[in-house]
């Protein structure tokens, strides 16, 4: 049918005009020009910023990086103190929070994409970690304060670990039910078909399948708590002797940089930003590491 | 594709083999067969043996059940809340859509091949290893005879045996579905599915699993669900043509593409519709 109307050349509407073709052709390329500019303006914006905050710490606080720094702990303004008590506690707090937030969070995630779906309770737990993820995190402070710092008559470490964990497990939730979400129905099937139970299915397709966007989101979720300030307040809060130990106060960088950066002695304000800019590296250094490992084991 | 040509006749320019194929004893038996998504009849009351060790292809239009047959065999519809079959689909004296048969061993015994290749995201010989490890415990040298044992049946071996240990997501799309075979071969089923297996390959790789075919049917019995016809005509040894959820018509291969019964099997078949 349409073979006869193209050959009796009647195609509907006014027959083609080149003049037309052309100028819609260049309004296309004027158009492509400005989309473009404006991308690469918006993306420069965002490398100044970044670069300058870089710049800055490294200029502030690798003058004061010093062995100083590693060897010895917080001490009096004027007394040559190092960081090595908030390098050591910011390292066990976010180790211990993420090893104990991420299983639950993994298997929050994956009840949620591989068992729950779009039943009730999968939809209310949804919602409550959702609501839990954007919770401003002085509140989840506050709420450890209550369950675990004031009927164990004081502020200590693993009252910290146990706030950062609770920012762990939103971020893992979310990141494991999208990445579940992802992996294509075909190679369930596939699994299924071989005569696999469902757990099998999940833990040995699904799960390896979906290992790169999980290990992302713990990532995400460990440089969230390398950071976080408010939940520590109010539950390890600080403290330059005891190393290590988890039933006393336990310092921080972040609540170190909080406390330091604010004060007037000098000593201390150079300290603070010698602090940020270790927070920083480790960031950094984490997901850098993590990428190289993912890509290893490809 | 040259073993089907100038055997018979051809009827809408499609070879087929040798008119008087005889069929083998039955090996799965449908009757009274009903399935639904929801409320959607999407199979009406079919009836289809499938004989054994040799390949039934399923032709039809799209949407008219002939995968939905294929998932059926394997119970994959269990997956989806909501889909359910009624009727009997008999192996071996059981009812296989009986919901109190054993799904993991049911589909041990009734192995499926995808329309895309669906390599695990792991290693050859560990993409190998994974469905045999689900039934049978083996030692790491028995393991590696099975390994070589179904690459070979599967085709693959002479091509994958230097780099077992890298990557299945590393092998062109027609590895891929050839090593989708020799993992199916390799836990050792009685029956082999295969859903539109070369849809997504090229003409070579077409070819290869074709030849693939003919070589296991010496030891499965296969169905097979296809949208072109030439390779139902290559292929089986029975066809049978679907059309709105009914099984029109089930003949042998030569018989079907030269001298169908059913007005509607003949349309489909020289091409007047579909």
């Amino acid at each position: 049918m349409s073979a006869t109307t193209a050959a009796a050349g009647t195609v509907p509407g006014p027959a083609k005009n080149q003049r037309v073709a052309l100028a819609l052709g260049r309004r296309r390329h004027r158009t492509n020009l400005i989309v473009k500019a404006l991308c690469v303006l918006a993306t420069l914006i965002g490398l100044v910023l970044l670069a300058s905050i870089l710049i800055t710490l490294i200029y502030l606080g690798g003058s004061g990086l010093t062995l100083n720094i590693f060897t010895s702990v917080t001490k009096p303004p004027g007394s040559n103190g190092g960081l090595l008590n908030a390098i050591l506690g910011t390292l066990i707090q976010t180790s211990i929070g993420t090893i104990i937030g991420t299983p639950i969070g993994l298997m929050v995630g994956t009840y949620l994409a591989e068992y729950g779906r779009n039943s009730a309770l999968a939809n209310a737990i949804r919602f409550v970690s959702d609501v839990l993820l954007s919770a401003p995190s002085i509140l989840i402070g506050l709420f450890i304060y209550e369950i675990c710092v004031e009927p164990f008559g004081g502020f200590s470490g693993i009252a910290g670990c146990l706030a950062l964990a609770v920012i762990v497990i939103p971020i893992v939730v979310r990141t494991t039910e999208d990445m579940l979400q992802l992996i294509p129905p075909s190679l369930r099937e596939a699994a299924v078909a071989l005569g696999a139970p469902k757990w099998k299915m999940i833990v040995l397709i699904c799960y390896r399948a979906a290992m790169d966007g999980i290990v992302t989101g713990v990532l995400l979720a460990v440089a969230r708590i390398a950071g976080e300030t408010a939940p520590l307040l109010f539950t390890s809060l600080g403290n330059s002797s005891a190393l290590g130990s988890l039933t006393t106060p336990m310092s921080s960088l972040p609540v170190t940089i909080y406390q330091y950066a604010g004060s007037a002695f000098e000593d201390w304000v150079q300290l603070a930003w010698v602090g940020a800019l270790l927070i920083t590296i480790g960031v950094l250094a984490t997901n850098i590491l993590a990428r190289f490992a993912l890509r290893g084991g490809r | 594709m040259s073993q089907a040509q100038g055997k018979q006749g051809s009827f809408g320019g499609v070879q087929a083999r040798a008119t008087n194929a005889t069929m083998n004893e039955t090996r799965i038996a449908i009757q009274d067969l009903d399935f639904f998504y929801g409320s959607n009849r999407a199979l009406k009351s079919i009836k289809l043996d499938f004989p054994d060790k040799q390949v039934t292809g399923m032709i039809g239009p799209s949407g008219c059940g002939k995968s939905t047959l294929l998932r059926v065999l394997n119970r994959m519809y269990d997956l989806y809340p909501g889909q359910r079959a009624t009727g009997q689909v008999m192996m071996d004296g059981e009812n296989i859509i009986d919901p109190s048969m054993d799904l993991n061993s049911l589909r041990a015994r009734i192995g499926m091949v995808f329309q895309k290749p669906t390599p695990f995201p792991m290693t050859i010989y560990d993409n190998i290893a994974f469905g045999v490890k689900l039934h049978e415990r083996l030692s790491k040298a028995e393991m590696d005879e099975r390994v070589e044992w179904s690459l070979t049946r599967g085709a693959l071996w002479e091509e994958v045996k230097d780099r077992l240990t890298t990557s299945a997501m590393g092998l062109s799309g027609g590895q891929q579905q050839r090593l989708c075979i020799a993992r199916t071969i390799a836990v050792r089923p009685e029956v082999i599915l295969f859903d539109e297996p070369t849809s997504a390959l090229d003409p070579i790789s077409t070819l290869k699993i074709e030849e693939l075919i003919d070589e296991l049917k010496h030891d499965f019995t296969i169905a097979i669900v296809t949208h072109n016809m030439q390779q139902a005509a290559r292929c089986a040894d029975q066809v049978a043509f679907f059309y709105l959820g009914e099984m029109v018509e089930v003949a042998p291969a030569g018989q079907m593409f030269t001298a169908p019964k059913q007005k509607r099997t003949q349309e489909y078949i020289t091409g007047r519709f579909g």
